[in-house]
């Protein structure tokens, strides 16, 4: 805390951050390149990998046709090659054409292999609505990729995370898939100045409470540290965890939480049925059932195609008061 | 621990009648039980030989703990020796052993079994701590009672936390076997009247409750006329010695128990979305409780006791209800509760039916009414008779036979 190096910090944006973390790995090794929908000459769809490829050359920063199934299989052929490439797909809906190299592929040639051969390939994608992209464009679909082993499904919701998170998931062995919120790309803050890699084994306490715990992830942790202030006006200190990474789950950072405060509110940007918020709240259960003083609650996405419309994809979307209500129904009239 | 009404959830054993070696026949008295509303004589259910008692006096159980092992008069033991060995064995198990109320579908279910809202963690803190989770109210989501409403039951004084035992027994039971409350230093007796005429209201507030929300009430009244009944009732008790005359309640439960064999949708339960007749007709009596409160105890086979008997059955239930010790088999099996609220000045009651049964009868005041019939009006004694009947079991048109038939037998006394 005291280093006065460590000190130093420096004003950057989600999206700056993820840059700066492409670049670094682009230095690091030389194994690494990137490919994608438009990552070269555009500077990418969200402009991510803008100046890279003035950087490191077409070589290393790859234009790819309009096809996922292609350039993710030819990912996975580069990594059985020994190189290590991050694979950009546009927005996790698109992601579904390559889902067959993803599953098929990607997540079992290590197990159908008998551990000859693994696959270390990063995947980039968008994820998450709020910015008016309807149904093709914003659906929160990470819960379904956190359903498959033999992969790492990552979430980074801070600008440490988005800076630290790929080169660890570089340094695996094995597929990693890096889930970028859309609507995060332009928010700002600050880092130091010295960011780097980060671990991407367990989920963080972002803030500390007694009475409530929320638990979120990517996209929705900014809801749910907001909702914990808004908490706090009326006296319900609420603990916020942040997943961070969605398979392996941290099951024992949630359960510890649990047990500290009794009670849990998941905020899921996925549909709820079936989705990553159920998979949480069976752990609870299964996990602190003895613990808890109220049922589990869910704050998710109305079950339906995110509408493009401002208004209903805004309603459709978790709120910071669903939120707020959801915990102070938990806490009851009686809190401890 | 047999359940002594609908909804009961655990019970005291207060006493032991009976200990291991000794012969026990269907229908002895085998022990006393405090239930919230009441205490009350458990009868057995099989004739044998008392093997072993399960549970000490003083300690308060979950309905359907086995509390003693029975030997069947052959030899062959009648209930399993399994003590359940978690704290919380099904409410509903009908294997349990001497008490376990048998009888056709009527007690074997004792459907209004709500469980109480607590949360996981409240519960075990209770468990850990001996704390008695019926007396707190719940502050929690949908009124479950919270860790925080454990802990603050824990720290009041004896009150909370104290099982509401009548006074007079406190002195004769052993302290409690189990891991204990804090040795409850004894609340002034006052304090339980109090605590026991709360968890009377409330129970009677969870059926009353249920009952409006679930039941769809119909409600008929019928003025009949008393005049025959009355005299000849007068005439009849004018030859009997003081001891055995017949009140009027006599003849009018006689009357309601006869009417119901013609209209069998009223007397029974309503369960698992169907309606259950019941063959006998057990009518349960309301009997107001001073200074407050109300038992409705079963005036079993009302249809098939004489007149006399029927009033000396009365009377005995009567007594016992205000006395506090009611059996088993009194609470829970009445298929048709009667309410008479003519003693206050009421004319008519708008019965609220005790689930799960499907029908309440009321009357009113009895006095005096011009009676207009055949062309000329009289004074006659008059007496309004409800009826409140679930719409789901029966329908107004047979709610009105059923009426009809006790005017038309309260027309007969002679033939009751």
């Amino acid at each position: 805390m005291s280093a006065p190096a460590a000190a130093a910090r420096v004003r950057s944006s989600y999206r700056a951050a993820l840059r700066e973390a492409l670049r670094d790995a682009l230095q690091r090794d030389p194994r690494v390149f990137l490919m994608g929908e438009d990552v070269g000459r555009y500077g990418g769809c969200f402009a991510v990998s803008k100046g890279l490829l003035e950087e490191f050359g077409p070589e290393r920063v790859r234009d790819t046709p309009l096809s996922e199934v292609a350039f993710v299989g030819a990912g996975i052929g580069a990594a059985l090659g020994g190189m290590r490439p991050i694979v950009e797909i546009m927005t996790v809906n698109f992601s579904l054409l390559a889902l067959d190299q993803v599953l098929n592929t990607a997540a079992a040639l290590c197990h159908m292999s008998g551990g000859q051969f693994s696959v270390p390939l990063v995947i980039r994608m968008t994820t998450g609505a709020g910015r008016q992209l309807a149904a093709q464009h914003s659906h929160s679909l990470e819960g379904w990729y956190a359903h498959i082993p033999g992969i790492k499904v990552l979430a980074p919701a801070t600008l440490e995370d988005a800076r630290g998170m790929l080169w660890t998931a570089l340094e695996d062995p094995n597929p990693v898939l890096l889930f970028e919120h859309g609507a995060l790309y332009p928010v700002e803050g600050e880092l130091a100045a010295d960011a780097g890699p980060v671990e991407i084994n367990r989920a963080a306490l972002r803030r500390r409470g007694r009475d409530v715990t929320l638990i979120a992830y990517g996209g929705t942790l900014a809801k749910a540290l907001t909702a914990a202030d808004v908490l706090a006006t009326s006296g319900v200190e609420a603990e916020v965890v942040d997943l961070r990474t969605l398979r392996p789950l941290d099951s024992e950072t949630v359960l510890e939480s649990v047990v500290r405060t009794h009670r849990a509110v998941i905020v899921d940007e996925g549909w709820r049925s079936g989705g990553l918020s159920a998979e949480i709240s069976a752990r609870i259960v299964e996990g602190a059932f003895y613990e808890l003083d109220a049922p589990v609650a869910r704050v998710c996405s109305a079950e339906v195609p995110m509408p493009y419309a401002k208004h209903l994809e805004d309603a459709a979307l978790p709120r910071v008061e669903t939120i707020v209500a959801e915990a102070l129904r938990l806490v009851g009239a009686g809190r401890a | 621990m047999p359940s002594l009404g609908a909804d009961m959830e655990s019970g005291t054993l207060l006493e032991w009648h009976v200990k291991p070696g000794d012969v026990v026949h269907r229908g002895d008295i085998v022990a006393r039980v405090d239930t919230e509303k009441a205490e009350i004589e458990v009868e057995i259910f099989h004739d044998g030989v008392v093997e072993e008692l399960l549970v000490t006096p003083g300690t308060k159980v979950p309905v359907g703990t086995p509390l003693a092992r029975l030997r069947a008069a052959e030899g062959a033991v009648v209930a399993p020796a399994a003590r359940p060995e978690a704290p919380a064995p099904p409410p509903r198990a009908v294997t349990a052993p001497p008490p376990a109320p048998p009888p056709p579908a009527a007690a074997a279910a004792p459907l209004a079994l709500r469980r109480l809202r607590v949360s996981p963690v409240a519960r075990r803190i209770a468990e850990e701590r001996g704390i008695d989770l019926a007396g707190i109210t719940g502050t929690g989501p949908d009124g479950a009672i919270t860790r925080a409403d454990v802990e603050r039951a824990a720290a009041a004084p004896v009150t909370a936390a104290a099982p509401a035992a009548p006074a007079a027994l406190v002195a004769s039971v052993t302290a409690p076997a189990a891991p204990a409350p804090p040795a409850p230093t004894l609340a002034p007796a006052a304090a339980r009247a109090a605590e026991r005429a709360r968890a009377m209201r409330r129970t009677i507030g969870a059926a009353m409750a249920r009952s409006k929300r679930e039941i769809p009430h119909y409600y008929l009244s019928m003025r009949l006329d008393l005049s025959h009944a009355l005299r000849w009732l007068e005439a009849e008790n004018a030859r009997r010695p003081a001891p055995q005359r017949i009140l009027p309640a006599a003849l009018l439960l006689r009357a309601t128990a006869l009417a119901l064999r013609e209209v069998p949708e009223l007397n029974g339960f309503f369960r698992d979305d169907a309606f259950q007749p019941s063959e006998a007709v057990h009518l349960g009596v309301a009997v107001a409780l001073r200074p407050a409160g109300l038992v409705a105890p079963a005036l079993h086979d009302a249809d098939r006791l004489s007149l006399d008997a029927l009033m000396a059955a009365l009377r005995d239930l009567v007594q016992r209800a205000r006395s506090g010790v009611l059996r088993s088999s009194e609470l829970g099996e009445a298929t048709i509760t009667v309410t008479s609220l003519g003693d206050t000045g009421a004319d008519l009651v708008y019965g609220v039916i005790h689930p799960p049964q499907v029908a309440m009868v009321g009357f009113g005041r009895v006095h005096e009414e011009p009676w207009a019939e055949n062309g000329g009006v009289g004074a006659r004694p008059v007496v309004t008779a409800s009826l409140a009947a679930d719409h789901r079991a029966s329908d107004g048109h047979r709610g009105g036979l059923f009426l009809a038939a006790l005017a038309r037998l309260l027309l007969h006394p002679e033939a009751l």
